[in-house]
């Protein structure tokens, strides 16, 4: 089983900035790391590989420097990586960056299987799986928290919902975007920490994935920031005080004013 | 301080650190409060190649010695001394089959042990031998092709979670010292069985039992080296693995010198924090010298044994000594700067405190350390 997993260099929530004047997320000096969702993804894909076999290959848009987090994949278990890099790609939106995987992943000769984190930490739009899985027409489940089984007839999988879990199953090639109670990722290991050393990262401009210049980058986002703000909290306050009693028969009160 | 590693070693740092942050801190209370042993955070160390660092890459291993697997242990003895223990207590049970084990057995048994599938353990000690190690009373007598043990071994690091066990009993007590003999025993030999677990001060996530032999067979070839060189595979069984003692006591100091910079820092009193008052800053810089100077010795030792030096003994003994006496002297200190809070569980550093009282007693209590200082330097004057 080929199993590429999509993962995103964001900004150390840890040491979150922002802009004064733009009211951006500074980036400069900031330490990157890897999406922590995207962390459990890669886990469940090296668990899968070392059930199933096969290869786990971690792949990334990004600036170069994103090469060293690709690396931190293969220090975890990815067998490759792949990195795809071009200045055309800046200021992509999700529409253009699901655009830009979709033809990175038809380069490399598709996979049986793509992971995602449930989404990054820094956009936290959680649009880039579904997205991906539409561009190459695969079915997908979003929020997996489990994957139970894998056979001829596809992957079975649990699904989080805020009251419990829904079961489902996906013929392969198919896409899943996990949750962290899917898995506790590993650290790395000596083994693939000097792997990774050695590792040739793949590098894919524009060009080499075949892409039109018109549907990458900030051409082919239509997605504008127009303003960025705090939202004000005004909503009315009022404290309720006194006993318990008191509190819960002026609570009952006014939620009966209200019906 | 920056000691120039190489990039590998400093690989091995960034490894032990992220599991001591991201699986030992969150789990270690816990741990401690339920005397729980860390099979998850074992099988994450497994996973991360760290049981084989002093293992030959023929055998499986990482090619490293004495060095790496101290980067490891105080890196790991950071987080968790009682964790730390039972990784370390797997190399200790290992040594005698890479110093003295014939090429059948290190072929046999130190590729499982490098991988972190099967867990070794080192049994010397006895009720009636701990410093002494004559008083040994566990006997092996040869019947046919099979060694028959009897004996009880006394708090037995991994007891009840090894599989390998390296095992020191009397083939002829005639002879003294020289009538001892190391034999492998594997946890599924028929007369192996173990004692009740030991509760104890410190170490809590460490397992510490008997090992108890009625007639346990084993075959012929489970002894390590020659029949009655046991005592001598000890010896250098434990100057190996001292300065990973040493190690932890490295680590142990450092994070009760954290914890205690990190409280002085936001503690206030008298409308400062305690920090800026010079009594405290006096111990936290006592601290820190003692702290940066042992890990100076441990690290140069583990240098200097790799080598095999005839003052081998001397130069492990010596860094054991220093860095575990600190470990404890820093980890009171600690406990002193946060003062009540210290005395609590809901800080870290009472179970420091405790922790580190171990460090001064197993692998040769820092009396009987001192003894072999004393001797060899009796014996190098003598020239």
């Amino acid at each position: 089983m080929k199993i590429v997993v999509c993962v995103k260099q964001v900004p150390d929530a840890k040491d979150v900035r922002l802009d004064p004047k733009t009211n951006t997320l500074a980036r400069e000096g900031v330490q990157s790391i890897m999406n922590p969702y995207d962390r459990h993804a890669l886990e469940e894909a090296v668990r899968l590989v070392e059930q199933y076999g096969g290869e786990v290959v971690a792949l990334t848009m990004g600036p170069p420097q994103a090469a060293e987090m690709l690396r931190d994949a293969v220090a975890c278990g990815a067998d490759n990586a792949v990195l795809v890099s071009d200045r055309a790609f800046a200021g992509a939106d999700t529409w253009a960056t699901t655009y830009t995987l979709s033809r990175a992943i038809r380069t490399i000769g598709g996979c049986d299987l793509i992971l995602c984190g449930k989404q990054a930490i820094d956009g936290d739009t959680a649009q880039v799986g579904p997205g991906l899985a539409w561009r190459l027409d695969l079915p997908y489940a979003t929020y997996v928290r489990k994957v139970v089984d894998c056979s001829a007839e596809g992957l079975t999988v649990e699904r989080l919902m805020d009251d419990g879990y829904d079961e489902v199953i996906l013929p392969l090639p198919a896409l899943l975007t996990v949750v962290k109670e899917i898995n506790e990722p590993r650290v790395p290991s000596l083994k693939g920490k000097m792997k990774a050393r050695k590792l040739q990262v793949t590098v894919l401009d524009a060009a080499a994935i075949g892409a039109d210049p018109a549907c990458i980058g900030l051409a082919g986002s239509p997605t504008r920031v127009v303003k960025v703000f705090s939202p004000q909290l005004a909503g009315d306050r009022t404290m309720i005080t006194g006993t318990v009693e008191e509190q819960a028969a002026q609570l009952a009160e006014k939620m009966e004013a209200l019906l | 301080m920056d000691y120039f590693l190489t990039e590998e070693q400093q690989m091995i740092v960034d490894i032990a650190r992220q599991i001591t942050e991201e699986k030992i801190i969150p789990q270690r209370a816990e741990l401690d409060e339920k005397d729980e042993f860390p099979t998850d955070i074992l099988k994450a160390i497994a996973k991360a190649d760290l049981f084989g660092l002093f293992i030959p890459e023929e055998y499986g291993g990482f090619g490293g010695g004495c060095f790496e697997n101290v980067l490891a242990l105080e890196q790991l003895g950071r987080g968790c001394v009682g964790v730390a223990t039972s990784f370390a207590a797997s190399a200790l049970g290992a040594y005698p089959i890479l110093i003295a084990g014939s090429e059948e057995m290190k072929a046999h048994y130190l590729p499982i042990i490098a991988t972190g599938e099967k867990r070794a353990a080192f049994a010397l000690t006895e009720a009636n031998a701990g410093s002494d190690a004559s008083g040994i009373q566990t006997t092996a007598v040869l019947d046919g092709d099979e060694w028959v043990v009897n004996g009880t071994k006394q708090w037995i690091t991994n007891g009840g979670e090894a599989q390998i066990h390296t095992v020191v009993a009397m083939t002829d007590r005639s002879k003294g010292a020289r009538g001892a003999t190391m034999f492998v025993i594997e946890d599924t030999d028929p007369g192996f069985s173990f004692g009740a677990k030991e509760k104890k001060l410190g170490i809590r996530a460490s397992s510490t039992r008997e090992l108890i032999f009625k007639d346990c067979r084993i075959p012929r070839d489970r002894v390590v080296g020659k029949v009655g060189s046991g005592f001598i595979t000890v010896m250098k069984t434990l100057d190996l693995s001292r300065p990973g003692i040493a190690a932890l006591g490295v680590g142990l100091g450092q994070a009760a010198l954290d914890e205690a910079v990190v409280y002085a820092k936001q503690r206030v009193q008298f409308g400062k924090p305690i920090i800026s008052f010079q009594a405290v800053q006096h111990m936290l810089a006592d601290m820190a010298i003692q702290v940066e100077a042992s890990r100076a010795l441990v690290y140069a030792a583990a240098k200097h044994i790799a080598a095999y030096p005839k003052d081998m003994s001397k130069a492990s003994s010596m860094c054991k000594v220093m860095a575990t006496d600190m470990a404890m002297k820093v980890a009171t200190d600690a406990v002193q700067v946060l003062a009540g809070y210290g005395y609590m569980r809901e800080y870290p550093v009472e179970k420091m405190m405790r922790d580190a009282k171990i460090l001064q007693i197993y692998e040769g209590t820092n009396q009987i350390q001192r003894n072999v200082i004393g001797q060899e330097l009796n014996k190098e004057y003598n020239k």
